[in-house]
């Protein structure tokens, strides 16, 4: 076994030698334009954009050419909401989003919100999900949009999307996903769903960084859009600039692994995932999952190891890479914005840990991770004086502190 | 972020954690800091009656690397001396000698508050312990 230990697949994945194979020759000698019209080098470059765009397209049951490169994610989620918001300006002017969102949502929306537009941030549930009375009470005859992310990146919590879908549709309503986490790891269709907007990293499905795609309905209804970067009209005129041909082709073929291995990886991961759970509630008491462990991605797992603070956990494992919601480990010194909106208290957040398993994690690293983290959390407790008082009988909740 | 080898030191051998008995006179408690906030220090000093110096020091902590070094530095420095130069101990010696980046500068404040904390309670025990009224609860916040 190799360390350190790699277990944050939520933060990105490493590039899969196959698409690495696949982007290559892309580097070298298909270096062409895929705009250039009228030479091989250019149709080369185009021939595997398109292919590429097919590839991402079954991936989650669309037509390709309901497919629109970008940069990432974050570019994918501004195009889809700013795009909507100002495309569709004389329809409404109210967005509805949540507040457990990835920042590339949450700061798209308070943006635009300082042009005048109304968005509503819907609370989630203890267990990380909306509730959709909330929802279906939030929509008015301005709403134009919903964007709610298919699963969250910190606690790997799944919506309820195809509810959503089915909402948003009888509404008439635009429906977003950032669908980040799950593109990939999880069976997802846009139609099954009724999504008309999903946004795709390939990084995060072991594919380059820095290049995405957006998802764009083109039937029943057509999804226009207004587009946000101005150039020489490129992917149907709604994202402008050359394609990165090489970053494209890895996204397809990433994609077009998931697609293939999707029901092992998964069932194989699940197990792993249940064994780390398992092991450490076995060795552990009072820690605390955050977030359902029913609608949840099958590789992740969020933990909170009551009366240790995150940092000092993850400086005693330093040889396995996870990452807290702590704040001491954010620049911000605010706890994790997701963990706090599950309402279970910012103790919890600052002792959480999130482990995102992947393609490459084994039986064995699982194994080692949990019997590190076991002595850790228990050299910590000793240390710590909310455990201490816990074992004299007070009770933390109602304690003065004196804060600074 | 990277720990000065110091910060490391302290994480994996830090010194002089655990409690001493609260309810002696001459033992004062500090509980500084708030579970919401990451941090809660406990710092504690025995000091000798008849030469008025700190004899022993020890602590616990939740919070971060930063915030046990501190707490565990602070112990080290506060044996052998008097209440009053326990008193002139600096936060920024702490993230001097630790060399805390600016992040972490409020971690080695916890642990100033906490020891004029911990002074200020064994203070507090020593002039009721003289006085005449019975000796109170000790400074901590009552459960
Ligand atoms: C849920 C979610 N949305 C968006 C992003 C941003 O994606 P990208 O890094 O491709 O911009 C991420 C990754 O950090 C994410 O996890
Ligand atoms: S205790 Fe939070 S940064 Fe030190």
């Amino acid at each position: 076994m190799k360390l350190p230990i790699y277990m944050d697949y939520h933060a990105t994945t490493p590039v899969d030698p196959r698409v690495l194979d696949a982007m290559m020759p892309y580097f070298r000698e298909k270096f062409g334009n895929a705009a250039s019209r009228n030479h091989p080098f250019g149709w080369e470059a185009e021939d595997a954009v398109e292919a590429a765009r097919k590839q991402v397209a079954d991936l989650i049951g669309a037509n390709a050419k309901e497919l629109i490169f970008t940069s990432g994610a974050t570019e994918s989620n501004n195009l889809a909401i700013k795009g909507v918001a100002e495309m569709y300006r004389e329809k409404g002017n109210h967005i509805i989003t949540c507040v457990t969102e990835h920042k590339a949502v949450i700061d798209t929306c308070k943006k635009l919100e300082k042009q005048g537009l109304r968005v509503t941030y819907l609370p989630v549930q203890k267990d990380g999900r909306i509730d959709l009375d909330e929802l279906r009470a939030a929509i008015t005859d301005k709403t134009i949009l919903i964007t709610i992310m298919t699963a969250n990146n910190e606690i790997g919590v799944v919506q309820p999307i195809a509810e959503i879908g089915a909402i948003a549709k009888e509404r008439g309503i635009l429906f977003h996903t950032d669908a980040v986490q799950a593109v990939g790891k999880i069976p997802f269709d846009v139609n099954a769903l009724k999504v008309d907007l999903v946004s795709i990293s390939a990084h995060k499905i072991y594919g380059p960084k820095g290049v995405g795609a957006l998802y764009v309905r083109r039937r029943n209804p057509r999804v226009l859009l207004a587009e946000q970067i101005s150039g020489g009209g490129h992917e149907r005129g709604m994202r402008s600039g050359t394609l990165n041909v090489t970053g494209i082709v890895g996204l397809g073929k990433a994609a077009e692994l998931c697609r293939q291995d999707m029901e092992k990886d998964t069932e194989r991961l699940r197990t792993l995932r249940d064994r780390l759970n398992q092991k450490l509630h076995e060795n552990l008491d009072e820690i605390y999952i955050n977030g359902s462990m029913e609608h949840r991605l099958p590789h992740n797992l969020n933990i909170s190891f009551a009366y240790v603070e995150g940092e000092s956990l993850l400086m005693g494992i330093n040889d396995v890479a996870v990452s807290s919601g702590s704040a001491c480990t954010s620049a911000s010194l605010e706890p994790s914005y997701v963990l706090k909106a599950l309402g279970a208290g910012d103790d919890l957040a600052h002792s959480s840990i999130r482990f995102g398993l992947g393609r490459w994690t084994t039986d064995e690293e699982v194994d080692y991770v949990v019997d590190k983290l076991t002595k850790v959390v228990r050299r910590l407790r000793e240390m710590s004086p909310l455990y201490e008082m816990v074992k004299e009988g007070v009770d933390l909740s109602k304690m003065q502190w004196v804060t600074h | 972020m990277a720990y000065s080898n110091k910060v490391v030191d302290h994480y994996e051998n830090p010194r002089n954690v655990g409690s001493l008995p609260k309810d002696d006179v001459n033992v004062g408690t500090g509980l500084v800091g708030a579970p919401e906030c990451g941090d809660v220090m406990k710092l504690q000093v025995k000091v000798n009656p008849e030469t008025g110096v700190i004899d022993d020091a020890k602590f616990k902590t939740f919070g971060c690397g930063s915030a046990i070094a501190s707490s565990s530095l602070a112990t080290e420095w506060l044996k052998g001396k008097t209440v009053e130069q326990a008193l002139a101990i600096k936060n920024t010696e702490i993230v001097a000698e630790l060399s805390l980046p600016p992040v972490k500068i409020h971690c080695s404040v916890l642990a100033e508050d906490a020891i004029k904390a911990a002074i200020a309670d064994y203070k507090k025990k020593q002039d009721e312990a003289k006085g005449v009224q019975p000796a109170a609860e000790h400074a901590q916040p009552s459960a």
